[in-house]
């Protein structure tokens, strides 16, 4: 079969606003800012990738739900997805619609700056109040921290901010 | 000149690759000692770090396999799996088993030990990260800026623990220099190249081991200087060197229980 019209960079876009973080259905892909860069040459697709945390077991997925929707394009040909490290991937990449859809899930986004003495705060992810402590930096994926809220006694998660000044 | 496939020189892909194998190994075993404790560690915040710090750590290993399988060495998976463990590089500190016992059944592990362990080798893991952000080596460049990343939480983790129990009990005292004298015997090989070290070197890929050394201990000395005690001494000649393939039965052990669910089906897609 020979596709008739060339792939614009758009409808790729529009397509990749659909492919969701496995663990967190709420934010799509371009919403955490995940995608380097999309090529296109006729009807031929490369896309790449910047893997949040390295050990994540849900960059796999990710890749193969990428390469599903964008097959599902009539006019697409070949696609070649591949995770690359350079720009690296740090939490400021998140989108501000990418913010307000974490929220949407009870995930706290992270933080745009940090302290002086390198600690974060970021506001409840429920009642928005400041009035939060650190349960754990570490929680139940790679990228999330465990905190809770002494305002409406919620426990709630936080993205980690990560940054190259680290 | 001998000028290989990639465009660069046998003799700088050669350093590379042994490179490589080393940052691999000593993070597939790291993690690995780590991943035992899971459902043994002090309280359950614990269980929930530690895992995720393991689990960034075969992250870690598993890019350098990649840029090794990219290099020509051969399957990532299958150089983490399949290698007999004459032919792994990791220093002996990360094989080590975490104290007496089987996991499954009486497990005596030693806290100490592990926060000792951890909180040297990712100091060590820090400076070697720092120095490959430099490295001549772009691949290995860009791996090491995203490992930097994921390294500071584990770095305040260990730090937090070391600290805490270094400032706590006397018989949590006692346990804790016990473990560092363990830990210390072990570290010989830790900024070792072993035999590659003249190849490594002169490839500008990574500072030397001296340099190293010398920067390891500047960023441990004030938390020693805080805890009064005096800067531990990294000896100068290993008693056995795991980047030239000298192990302690540990790793035997380790490798038979990580590769065991590998070599049933090395086919299979996990």
């Amino acid at each position: 079969m020979t596709a008739s019209v060339d792939v614009s960079t758009e409808r790729i876009f529009e397509v990749l606003m659909n492919v969701k973080d496995p663990e967190i259905d709420s934010v799509s892909i371009i919403d955490l800012g995940m995608v380097g860069e999309v090529t296109t040459e006729g009807n031929n697709v490369k896309i790449t990738l910047l893997p949040t945390f390295l050990g994540c077991p849900a960059l796999e997925f990710i890749k193969t739900n990428t390469v599903n929707a964008v097959k599902k394009l009539p006019e697409v040909e070949t696609i070649e997805v591949e995770f690359v490290f350079h720009p690296p991937w740090t939490s400021d990449r998140i989108t501000e619609q990418g913010h307000v859809n974490l929220k949407k899930f009870g995930i706290a986004p992270p933080p745009r700056y940090f302290e002086e003495d390198g600690s974060w705060h970021v506001d409840c992810a429920y009642c928005g109040s400041g009035y939060v402590s650190m349960e754990n930096i570490f929680g139940p994926t790679a990228c999330r921290s465990i905190l809770y809220c002494k305002s409406c006694k919620n426990v709630f998660e936080a993205m980690k901010p990560v940054s190259t000044l680290m | 000149m001998s000028i290989t496939d990639n465009g660069m020189s046998a003799e700088y892909k050669e350093a590379i690759t042994s490179l490589l194998f080393q940052l691999a190994d000593d993070d597939f075993l790291y993690a690995f000692r780590g991943s035992e404790w899971l459902g043994l560690a002090p309280h359950i915040e614990e269980d929930v770090a530690s895992s995720s710090i393991s689990q960034d750590s075969m992250g870690h290993a598993a890019m350098y396999y990649k840029l090794l399988e990219e290099l020509g060495a051969g399957k990532a998976d299958d150089l983490a799996h399949l290698r007999p463990a004459d032919e792994r590089k990791n220093s002996i500190l990360t094989e080590r088993v975490n104290g007496e016992g089987y996991y499954m059944e009486t497990p005596n592990y030693d806290w100490a030990y592990q926060v000792v362990r951890s909180y040297f080798y990712i100091q060590a893991k820090k400076v070697k990260m720092d120095s490959l952000c430099e490295s001549s080596y772009k691949p290995i460049a860009e791996v090491a800026i995203k490992v930097k990343m994921e390294l500071y939480y584990h770095k305040l983790h260990w730090e937090t623990w070391f600290k805490q129990l270094m400032n706590s009990t006397d018989v949590a005292k006692k346990k804790m220099n016990d473990a560092i004298t363990l830990v210390l015997n072990d570290f010989g090989d830790v900024f070792s190249f072993g035999n590659q070290k003249q190849k490594i070197e002169s490839s500008n890929l990574i500072d030397s081991e001296e340099e190293m050394k010398k920067q390891w201990q500047a960023i441990i000395n004030p938390v020693f200087e805080t805890l009064q005690m005096e800067v531990p001494l990294i000896p100068n000649h290993p008693v056995m060197n795991g980047r030239n393939g000298e192990h302690t039965k540990d790793l035997d052990e380790a490798l038979g229980t990580l590769s065991e669910v590998y070599k049933l089906d090395p086919a299979a897609v996990w």
